[in-house]
């Protein structure tokens, strides 16, 4: 159920993005969520594709730094509440979210999320006991 | 008063030899019957103490380096036995290792009369008020000023380094005639003052001694006017001394080299060779009368030239002009010696691989800043910003904890900083003096 997100390494200059995702493009890689922790200097992209092993070669390649992480994909009703009731459970379960972010589109009427945990198999776990639907690999990378 | 001692400071010049020849040979045999090291040299090039009968025997002795300072690291060069050592100093060295320096009651005498001289060329009397404000504690600068303006009967206040709000304060409030700092620091003192609303006519401010860092002419020129003192450039290395080896006089062409206990040549840094005053060359020490540390031909690093020349002051000593540089990649940043080396060492201990890394010494406002860029590699990447903000931290810490200065470390992209050659470029120097 482990989905594997691509982290890059980006200075706070002009034209990095551009870069990663012309990079991503020339290589048929589809990128369906991002996010970007960024700080004065450094930024962190971090990638949801379709192609996970293809992309973070590609990268490195072009000499980026990349880091591959399994991350969770969740899918929770796009309804107010919705995203609460999943993090109630990792909450009560003592599960600690490092950082979390959405997915633009949607996986039939639901929304969908991407949390970073210590624990992801724990969490798992939690989150289906609690029927919260949990997508696996092949789910979202066909997104 | 002109002089602090007349005697010494316009000797004439067979007077000087005298002295010199005189010191030097006791200076030779003490070393070679006390310091093993000195032994071994002098016997591996196949001399004794009898060959040296004059200061012209003296490009005959073996150069003493920074490094032999760090093999016998801590007391392994000393002349004196530990009972007869009364201070110890240090200078930050690479790879957390010191050189220390050590001195007997007649060094300490010995360097409170060369600073009494050097305060006194500034303009300094016994009515003066001095305040210190280089750092107090095991740099040399702020006690070696400190024993200098006491011995000389002015009134010392050892501000040391920081809070620059308390300097002013000090300055205004208590009639500060002397300003003893670092040049930079003496500039942002200006700008700071002026920021308050002060003018240099609400301070009593005469005269200044800056040294511990290269600085320029414009800079003197900016000190004076904006302070409206006298600015005296003032030289000296822990190794050595500390502060009073050498300073400027009002005549400011040139510092004296305070010749009866320093004995300066200038070499050429590759060939070795003692080149004829007035050459540009590596400067060369050789202490004479030194009893804790002496050093014979200590390899300075500091790159200037000496003049022979009679000074419109009056005072025979010769004069060597101001360092324009160095012979190895030695920085100067805030008054502090920083060698590369000593940043990579502390590189070395994050991650496991040798990180390419680059140093930018800028000055922003009057104050050196030091960045240090690292290039971040697949082994200490982590999708994680807190993790990377910890290893900037770490670095900075660690930075600190060694060198004793403040950076800012920048994690950069990889093959991001220039390399010339396969070699990375280390340094880039942004400082216009």
């Amino acid at each position: 159920m482990l989905v594997k997100q691509i982290s890059v390494f980006l200075e706070n200059k002009s034209g990095r993005l551009a870069e990663v995702t012309r990079i991503l493009g020339s290589h048929d890689i589809d990128i369906s969520a991002l996010s970007i922790a960024d700080t004065t200097d450094f930024g962190v992209l971090r990638l949801i594709v379709n192609k996970p092993e293809e992309a973070e070669r590609v990268l490195i390649e072009n000499g980026f730094t990349v880091s591959c992480t399994n991350v969770i994909a969740i899918a929770v009703p796009d309804e107010p509440g919705g995203l609460a009731s999943a993090l109630e459970v990792l909450k009560k379960g003592s599960v600690g979210i490092e950082y979390m972010y959405a997915f633009v589109g949607k996986f039939s009427s639901d929304a969908l999320v991407i949390l970073r945990v210590e624990e992801p198999e724990r969490a798992i776990e939690l989150l289906k006991e609690m029927k919260i639907r949990v997508l696996s690999s092949e789910e979202v990378y066909n997104l | 008063m002109q002089y602090w001692n007349a005697t010494c400071e316009c000797m004439s010049r067979d007077e000087m030899t005298d002295l010199q020849n005189k010191r030097l040979v006791e200076t030779v045999k003490r070393v070679y019957k006390n310091v093993p090291s000195y032994r071994e040299k002098m016997q591996q090039k196949g001399i004794e103490p009898g060959d040296i009968k004059t200061i012209e025997d003296l490009k005959k002795l073996p150069f003493v380096y920074k490094q032999d300072l760090r093999d016998n690291y801590p007391y392994g060069m000393f002349a004196a036995p530990m009972s007869e050592i009364v201070r110890i100093h240090a200078s930050s060295g690479t790879t957390g290792k010191q050189t220390v320096v050590g001195y007997t009651q007649k060094d300490i005498d010995t360097w409170s009369e060369i600073m009494a001289r050097t305060l006194v060329s500034a303009g300094a009397n016994k009515d003066s008020f001095i305040q210190v404000a280089y750092g107090y504690g095991l740099f040399t600068g702020g006690l070696g000023v400190h024993y200098g303006g006491e011995r000389i009967g002015a009134s010392v206040i050892p501000a040391s380094v920081g809070n620059t709000k308390r300097q002013i304060q000090i300055m205004k409030d208590f009639g500060t005639t002397i300003l003893a700092c670092t040049p930079s620091y003496a500039l942002y003192l200006a700008e700071e003052i002026e920021a308050q609303g002060l003018t240099k006519n609400d301070l009593k401010l005469e005269a200044g001694v800056f040294g511990a860092e290269p600085w320029s002419e414009n800079m003197r020129k900016e000190i004076e006017e904006r302070l409206g003192i006298l600015a005296i450039d003032i030289y000296g290395l822990s190794e050595v001394m500390g502060p009073g080896v050498a300073t400027e006089c009002k005549c400011k062409c040139g510092l004296h080299i305070q010749e009866d206990h320093f004995i300066p040549e200038i070499i050429d840094p590759q060939t070795e060779e003692v080149l004829p005053p007035g050459s540009t060359g590596e400067l060369v020490f050789t202490t004479i009368t030194k009893e804790g540390l002496p050093l014979i031909r200590y390899r300075t690093r500091d790159i200037s030239s000496i003049t022979y020349e009679k000074c419109e002051c009056g005072r025979t000593l010769v004069r060597m002009n101001k360092v324009t540089g160095r012979t190895d990649d030695m920085l100067i940043i805030r008054g502090v010696n920083v060698f590369p080396s000593q940043i990579e060492s502390v590189l070395l201990g994050i991650g496991d691989t040798e990180p390419h890394y680059q140093l930018i010494v800028d000055r922003v406002g009057r104050l050196d800043i030091l960045e240090i860029w690292v290039e971040i590699n697949q082994k200490i990447f982590s999708d994680q910003v807190r993790k990377l903000e910890e290893i900037e931290n770490k670095i900075t810490k660690e930075i600190e904890s060694t060198l004793g200065i403040s950076a800012k470390v920048k994690l950069v992209e990889p093959k991001s900083i220039e390399r010339s050659e396969g070699k990375a470029k280390r340094v880039i120097d942004r400082r216009k003096l």
